[in-house]
């Protein structure tokens, strides 16, 4: 029973990491609290959907398609909406209302085109793997895998690569990373593209074992801003860890208690730990 | 009394005459047009809640929990406990003032985008409430079949009869209550807290270098806010006589927010003026009701790439131009503060006014 309760927790838990990593990234660059996020997640869902069931093309294939279709979401935002209202805005709701208007307009046009049913996939790898008693179906190992290796991919382009460097430069100083001759327009828009597609990525991921649906974005938002509370915004490694320990809390809560009771202690022990650190377990303090 | 003053005074004065005397007259026999301005009412007073946390510099995404708060109380205490509406009303208020307060003790120590996150967490975390509460709340069904209002008498003596189910009686209750509201919160923007406020919103610190004790003040400013909910929430919740937990939800809390943002955040009435024009402006265009969302969704980010000050920011007229510039005195240090910053965004806006 506590092995299946790790097992599941270990797969919401990294791909929860890796939503969470996405709007941390935008978060730290732009200082902007990506409220569409989730819904991005949701068409990442739909991405594999049409590319992998309905028009029954290669599964790593419709995965790939996520970072384009989302990439491109994010620079329209970025560049149309986000530049514009952050260099005019006088008051930082500005660009929070901005980006929940993003967020209801993702939501509204996925339910005129998908409708409100919920869509699912045959699953990529049948069979499952039996470790120290726990049951993990090859598709839930799979995203395991998978999950990890895009955490690494994304550390290692953060850390190691040029334009992750500058990311990381933006993320400090707006002003010094223009002094260092970076294209700060060119990076951020970069950011931005970055987040939404792991969002995406997550989503196509998940959608092998959660259903698809267009109202699927509101929830995951709430979850992953209350995994950047745990973990710090604007932090990698808090990202990482609040997704982990979300992932793990929730599936344990839902082992032992009800799923809505969970959240509700979930939610209690959040603003206990906020009373303590109120910047989260890895934030910077501030003000 | 010079001739800006005189203009201002016709003005409310002439809006005043339209909202209590015309409308009602014109929609006496049509109940669902009534029903429309009496909800743009209730949810003009629970947006100036939000208003308030606006002033001192919060982004406040929690008002739903606070109006479903207030719903609840006012439901449980007539259905199981017997009190009358009048009672439970105030009750209602109190009680969300009253957790407000308490939740404002932590919360409020956050900023920016921290407390917006944690406020919206808030509404969802009190809408599971709700939902798991089965004892009190009868869980998802919800509560259904809450009276109307009925007689209010103080001392034997009756102050307002029973009305029955009349809705020209709801909807000078909701009015009566709005203009309330709304000159309580004028008169205490204009007072010494209002100021204070304001100075919160600017700097906390260099407030708090004034002698000024922010923690209270920032804590009464939520309280209030979540006051207003509260009786919001209550009079929504016998208006439509039932209430559940999906009644006030994480979407709601976001459109009181932009009710706010439309009319504009530097005016008092910008929330009235945004909650009347956008419920009015889906009365009138009902066919595109479908897409409701959708269009709030188009109306928020337009309105934050051309319009970021409100409707109210529009130079209609001399009476609004002059109380345009008085209004404006609450940003007057944000310009001093950002003077090294020249802001094109509001150039721009007034050259097109």
């Amino acid at each position: 029973m506590v092995i299946q309760m790790i097992l599941n927790g270990l797969m919401l838990g990294l791909s929860y990491a890796l939503i969470a990593l996405g709007l941390t990234l935008i978060f730290a660059i732009m200082n902007i609290l990506n409220f569409a996020h989730g819904q991005m997640y949701m068409l990442g869902g739909f991405v594999v959907y049409y590319f992998y069931y309905v028009f029954g093309l290669n599964y790593f294939f419709a995965l790939f398609m996520c970072i384009p279709t989302l990439a491109l979401i994010g620079v329209i935002f970025e560049k149309f909406f986000f530049r514009r209202v952050l260099t005019l805005g006088r008051r930082e709701e500005s660009s929070m209302l901005l980006a929940m208007g993003t967020a209801l307009l993702l939501e509204n046009i996925a339910l005129i085109a998908f409708g409100y049913k919920e869509q699912g996939v045959p699953p990529l790898i049948h069979g499952v793997i039996k470790i120290f008693g726990g049951y993990l179906p090859a598709d839930r190992a799979f995203i395991i895998l998978m999950s990890v290796l895009l955490i690494i991919g994304l550390l290692v382009f953060i850390y190691k690569t040029r334009p992750g460097r500058a990311l990381r430069a933006l993320a400090q100083d707006k002003e010094v990373t223009y002094l260092m001759g970076v294209d700060v327009n060119k990076i951020t828009m970069l950011g931005f593209a970055v987040g939404a597609a792991l969002a995406g990525l997550a989503g196509g991921l998940l959608a092998l074992t959660f259903p698809i649906f267009s109202g699927s974005g509101t929830p995951i938002t709430i979850k992953s801003f209350l995994m950047i509370m745990i973990g710090g915004a604007g932090v990698v490694p808090g990202a990482i860890i609040g997704g982990f320990l979300l992932g793990m809390v929730e599936s344990f809560g839902y082992g032992l208690i009800s799923g809505s009771m969970t959240y509700l202690i979930i939610f209690a022990m959040i603003i206990l730990l906020l009373i303590f650190r109120p910047q989260g377990i890895m934030g910077k303090p501030w003000g | 009394m010079n001739q800006k003053n005189y203009a201002r005074i016709v003005l409310v004065a002439t809006l005043l005459f339209i909202y209590l005397i015309v409308l009602p007259i014109i929609f006496r026999n049509q109940r669902y047009l009534l029903n429309i301005v009496i909800t743009a009412s209730l949810l003009s007073c629970a947006s100036l809640g939000v208003w308030i946390t606006f002033s001192i510099g919060r982004i406040n995404i929690g008002q739903g929990a606070f109006a479903g708060i207030g719903g609840y109380t006012t439901a449980i205490l007539i259905m199981k406990a017997g009190f009358s509406f009048w009672q439970s009303f105030l009750l209602a208020g109190l009680l969300a003032a009253l957790i407000g307060f308490l939740f404002g003790l932590v919360i409020l120590r956050l900023k920016g985008v921290y407390f917006a996150m944690l406020t919206l967490s808030l509404t969802e975390t009190f809408r599971l409430i709700f939902l798991n509460a089965e004892g009190l709340t009868n869980g998802g069904n919800g509560i259904m079949g809450i009276p109307r209002p009925g007689a209010l008498s103080i001392a034997g003596i009756t102050i307002i009869p029973n009305f029955g189910r009349s809705n020209i009686f709801f909807y000078y209750l909701s009015a009566t209550i709005l203009i309330i509201v709304f000159l309580a919160v004028w008169r205490l923007y204009k007072s010494r807290i209002g100021w204070i406020f304001k100075a919160i919103r600017i700097s906390e610190d260099l407030t708090r270098s004034c002698g000024i004790n922010i923690v209270k003040y920032r804590i009464m400013a939520y309280s209030i806010c979540c006051f207003l909910g509260g009786i919001a929430g209550s009079l929504f919740t016998v208006f439509y006589q039932n209430i559940f937990p999906a009644s006030f939800q994480v979407n709601d809390s976001v459109y009181f927010m932009l009710y706010c943002f439309l009319g504009g955040l530097d005016y008092l009435a910008g929330p009235i003026l945004g909650a009347f024009v956008l419920t009015g402006a889906f009365e009138v265009l009902r066919f595109i009701q479908k897409y409701q969302e959708g269009i709030y969704a188009c109306i928020m980010i337009a309105l934050m790439l051309w319009l970021p000050n409100g409707l109210m920011s529009l130079n209609l007229g001399k009476v609004f131009g002059k109380r345009k510039e008085k209004e404006l005195e609450t940003t007057e240090a944000d310009k001093l503060l950002k003077s090294y910053n020249p802001d094109s965004g509001r150039k721009s806006l007034k050259k097109e006014g």
